[in-house]
């Protein structure tokens, strides 16, 4: 208990946190009242009021990526392990706080955003009331925090904020979404259906047309495990496996 | 009590500390002296179980590192006094470390007055001198009220003001029954505040030994003669064995006492106008000492084979030296 104590002393007694945590917040609410705003152009849904967490869900890797790389950059990392020579458990810990509260951020963020486009678009498909929808709002507490483990892991990995953060980046904008679609458009190598982020933002978009991006012609993608809940378990087990190497490199490596 | 048996370690090719073993006992300032890049750090960094060993190990009052259960009680250190985050207060700073370790909050305040720092806990790490910093470090090694406390070049970069509170405060600790090891490349620094010195060139032990040893050993003793008869006093001088140089208008004689060389002159005569023992500087014999050991060689070529046997043949006449005299 007192390793949570820790991280937690750790995460809230420097800025950056909480200004990630504002910007998630304000980059959501932010997206969801302009698309409400839109008016007929666009066919607002619970899931679609979402949208604006994909955006946020990169500040929020920022956040947990920097919970790590800034120690190394302070070298903070070194007095941890010092006052903590068991290095897995004082990684646990920062894992279980981070995510906690990152996760808390996106749960807090999903119904922000759905209350303000609810308020905006005065309309009864913004009412939650089928399963779906209520996994489209729950679900990113659990996506943010997965998000939270892998961007983590990242950071054990590459230790340079920069770095760990242009990784992620590159990764899930670039790679994801223009690099492989590219390349299974042209070779169909179908590859799309075991991209992680795309899988993770299915837990999210699974059925709604708008939010998945079918209305804009775009295919729908046939995900390998069987619906949103395999998906992001395919996810998770990626995000998990990083955070794991991620530890094992700490271990080994010189601190 | 710090053991270190065979300590080693390698990077690729490049050995940082090579089969390094020492003793620092409790009740006294341990110096650990050697010049940049001797492996000091790295050899620190060991103690704290940051950095592996390639061989050998080091022990804290019997323990591993790593097998102490809240190392901050019995280990404090203060290993780079900018390990804290910038933007971070030093109470906050404070109190993660003290949580790590079930240190009371109480505790925080408590070292923060003995460092002088408790009016300015809240500000940003990073806004703190050099001074305040070191402060701040040392702060945080005496949190857990440990035995054994590490301090990695303490001084360096601090006012004169700053130098004399660290050098009392680390005698105050040892005066307290406390282990002290502090580092160094400043031999006149350790010279003051340590009373025993573990002396390391390009990550070997030199010596272990008192400082007072140290002094002994390492500068030559020489004595100064001037004299109008100096031919007839030097041929007395080398006819005993002695050595006798001119060095501006006077004599240098080694291996001779004072006493010696005045007795021989009043036998025969000789009017002597200076008689001075001398000794030669502290700095010179340490670079004389570590100076084949610093890593990075402003220029020169390497020693010719059989001068390195017989500068390895003299340090290791002065390592036996020292360890006959402590026993």
């Amino acid at each position: 208990m007192s390793l949570l104590a820790v991280e937690r002393i750790k995460l809230f007694s420097t800025r950056s946190p909480w200004w990630c945590m504002a910007l998630v917040l304000a980059m959501a609410v932010g997206l969801a009242a302009l698309l409400s705003s839109l008016g007929k152009q666009f066919a607002m849904s619970v899931a679609a009021s979402q949208l604006g967490l994909g955006l946020g869900s990169f500040v929020a890797m920022v956040l947990a990526a920097l919970a790590v790389t800034s120690e190394y950059r302070f070298g903070t990392i070194r007095a941890t392990f010092a006052a903590v020579p068991n290095r897995t458990a004082a990684l646990l810990a920062k894992t279980v706080v981070v995510a906690t509260v990152v996760g808390l951020v996106g749960l807090v963020t999903a119904f922000a955003a759905w209350g303000v486009a609810y308020l905006l678009t005065d309309s009864p498909v913004m009412a939650i009331d089928t399963g779906a929808e209520w996994r489209a709002l729950t679900g990113e507490a659990l996506l943010y925090a997965a998000y939270a483990v892998i961007a983590i892991g990242v950071g054990l990995l590459v230790r340079h904020t920069a770095g760990a953060i242009a990784l992620l980046l590159v990764w899930a904008l670039v790679v994801e979404n223009i690099v492989v679609p590219i390349l299974d458009s042209s070779l169909d190598l179908g590859i799309s259906r075991w991209l992680p982020f795309a899988n993770a933002g299915n837990l999210i978009t699974a059925g709604d047309a708008v939010a998945s991006g079918q209305s804009q012609g775009a295919p729908a993608v046939d995900y390998p495990f069987g619906g949103p809940w395999g998906s992001f378990g395919y996810f998770a087990a990626i995000a998990v496996t990083v955070l794991a190497i991620g530890i094992l490199v700490a271990n080994r490596r010189d601190a | 009590m710090i053991e270190a048996r065979g300590l080693t370690k390698r990077y690729g090719r490049t050995v940082a500390v090579d089969d390094l073993s020492f003793t620092v006992t409790p009740g006294r300032v341990t110096g650990f002296l050697g010049p940049n890049g001797a492996g000091k750090s790295t050899t620190m960094r060991m103690v704290l179980g940051l950095d592996r060993p390639t061989a050998g190990e080091v022990r804290i009052g019997g323990k591993r590192y790593t097998d102490l259960k809240r190392p901050l009680h019995t280990v404090g250190a203060l290993l780079d006094a900018r390990w804290v985050h910038s933007h971070r207060s030093a109470r906050a700073h404070l109190r993660w470390l003290a949580a790590s370790n079930k240190i009371s909050r109480t505790r925080v305040d408590e070292v923060l007055d003995l460092v002088g720092l408790a009016e300015v806990a809240g500000k940003s790490a990073g806004k703190y001198s050099l001074g305040m910093s070191q402060r701040l470090g040392i702060a945080a090694a005496l949190l857990g009220d440990p035995e054994v406390l590490l301090f990695d070049e303490p001084v360096n970069g601090l006012d004169p003001e700053g130098i004399a509170w660290i050098r009392t405060f680390m005698q105050s600790l040892a005066a307290q029954g406390r282990t002290v090891f502090v580092s160094s490349h400043l031999l006149s620094e350790m010279a003051i505040t340590a009373t025993d010195l573990v002396v390391i060139g390009r990550g070997r032990l030199i010596t272990q030994c008192s400082t007072a040893e140290f002094v002994e050993n390492a500068t030559e003793a020489t004595v100064r003669v001037r004299t109008p008869n100096a031919e007839a006093l030097r041929s007395l001088l080398t006819a005993k064995g002695h050595t006798v140089t001119e060095v501006d208008g006077g004599l240098v004689v080694v291996g001779a006492t004072s006493e010696e060389i005045g007795e021989l002159a009043a036998a025969h005569r000789v009017v002597l106008h200076e008689l001075s023992p001398q000794r030669g500087s502290l700095e010179q014999a340490f670079m004389e000492m570590t100076g084949q050991d610093v890593e990075f060689h402003a220029a020169g070529p390497p020693l010719p084979p059989g001068e390195q046997q017989e500068l390895a043949a003299a340090l290791a006449a002065i390592r036996s030296e020292a360890g006959g005299a402590r026993s």
